[in-house]
């Protein structure tokens, strides 16, 4: 059977990997590159690396980082950040990466989905919603967490499906650096609104919050942190060993 | 030299950086004249049965491949450049593939059966229903590879080498002869993936 994903992500602005707490205050962590390699040869199932950078030089510093990476790197890499068009997923694809990740883009024109879904694929094709509680619901944020759309969450994620969306990372702003564990009551939503590979993303603290995650929330295909393997603070060798003795089936 | 063969379907980047990485020299092309004095060929493809068989008729590859098949050279397709090399394809209506090994690509999700997502996506242990076929040279039996598919190879049962476990046994791999092919992405499958590249290399 298919095993549980373990998926380091890269944040790269101006070439550099930094990682936001609640999106916000930036810290320099590494170089993409080295983080990517070390974290390939450690036994990471999957990498995103996701480029928050604003100007057109960071834009080609980063995909001549991207190419770098992925001629390196042998499992697969997820790009996100910065796409709005069917055009930027050819940019990106053609570094190597294997899918692209759409958030705001989407959120602009939801055509981007289906338009992307249609020339590459669904597989291709992931949608990165964050959302947040507001008055008692799930609220879809656009512009790294900055930006209340209005717009109902679970909504947003089935119709992102419909358009074709192959696979779905939820980042909860709730949980989001707070490192006391992923948002297990909104991904139970996700998970009963869709039938598509689901990605928590948020609220890493431990190995324990992976754990609690693939037992609560079996439908849950993969763990998605940052700062917490940036730092060192959990070894994917460690977190992949608890797991195993937790009986939840990983790549060794 | 190998030849990836370039007919405009998905991104050979990744295929060409693991030949590079295993110290092969690999040229992607779509050539006939590349492609017929090339020691091996990689048959690649992501997306649609029907719109990769057309682009590779349409650029007169289907052709070459057969012909260069039938004159003995090892060829391996990957994903959708596997199941190109069965009769046939039940994807979106019934598509003439190259008829290179025996059988028919379904649609997985009548028997893997409820409960299960397609695609078939993550990594999956591979069973080695042929453990001395030299493609398994340098890995392990259970090791894992990198899968992305909705559709499978079905009816093939004498060419099958490995199959992966998901509500049902899937085709994880195929050879008839020196024709070949996986299922999984050994470009996207790490060291165990480079090794079965590696392995292809080195058949004769």
């Amino acid at each position: 059977m298919i095993t549980k994903r373990i998926i380091p992500c890269l944040d790269v602005k101006d070439g550099r990997v930094v990682k936001g707490v609640n999106f916000l205050g930036l810290a320099d962590v590494s170089s993409p590159v080295k983080l990517a390699e070390y974290y390939s040869r450690c036994g990471a199932d999957e990498l995103v690396f996701y480029d928050i950078t604003a100007s057109a030089e960071g834009r080609t510093l980063f995909t001549d980082i991207l190419r770098e990476a992925a001629s390196t790197i042998f499992i697969p890499l997820t790009v996100g950040g910065g796409i709005n068009t069917v055009e930027d997923f050819d940019r990106v694809l053609k570094c190597g990466a294997d899918k692209v990740s759409v958030n705001s883009g989407a959120i602009k024109d939801p055509q981007l989905i289906f338009d992307a879904a249609k020339r590459y694929g669904s597989q291709c094709v992931v949608l990165s919603v964050d959302a947040k509680r507001v008055d008692g619901h799930y609220r879809v944020f656009a512009k790294g967490g900055r930006e209340d759309t209005g717009m109902d969450a679970i909504e947003w994620i089935k119709k992102g499906v419909d358009l074709g969306a192959g696979e779905l990372v939820l980042n909860s702003i709730d949980t989001d650096g707070v490192k006391q564990g992923f948002d297990l009551e909104m991904l139970a939503a996700a998970c009963d609104a869709v039938s598509i590979p689901v990605i928590a993303s948020g609220g890493a603290g431990g190995i324990g919050d992976f754990v609690t995650l693939f037992k609560t929330l079996p439908k849950v295909d993969a763990g998605l942190a940052a700062s917490i393997f940036h730092f060192g603070e959990v070894t994917i060798d460690d977190l992949k060993n608890t797991l195993s003795e937790n009986d939840i089936l990983v790549r060794r | 030299m190998i030849a990836i063969i370039d007919y405009g379907v998905g991104n050979l980047f990744s295929l060409q950086s693991s030949f590079s990485m295993i110290g092969a020299d690999a040229a992607v092309t779509g050539d006939p004249a590349v492609i017929r004095s090339a020691d091996r060929i990689i048959l690649p493809g992501v997306g649609a049965f029907e719109d990769a068989a057309k682009k590779l008729r349409e650029a007169g590859l289907d052709q070459v491949v057969r012909q260069e098949a039938a004159d003995g050279k090892y060829i391996l397709g990957i994903c959708l450049g596997m199941q190109l090399l069965f009769d046939e394809s039940h994807e979106f209506g019934v598509h003439p593939g190259l008829g290179l090994i025996p059988g028919k690509v379904v649609d997985m999700g009548p028997v893997i059966g409820p409960g299960l997502k397609v695609p078939h996506i993550g990594w999956n242990a591979l069973h080695l229903t042929k453990p001395d076929h030299p493609l398994w040279r340098y890995i392990r039996p259970e090791d894992c590879v990198y899968f992305v598919h909705s559709y499978y190879a079905a009816e093939c049962d004498n060419a099958v080498l490995a199959t992966a476990e998901y509500g049902a046994s899937l085709t994880a791999a195929v050879g008839k002869d020196n024709v070949l092919g996986c299922q999984f992405h050994p470009e996207k499958s790490g060291p165990v993936g480079l090794n079965i590249l590696r392995a292809f290399c080195e058949m004769r």
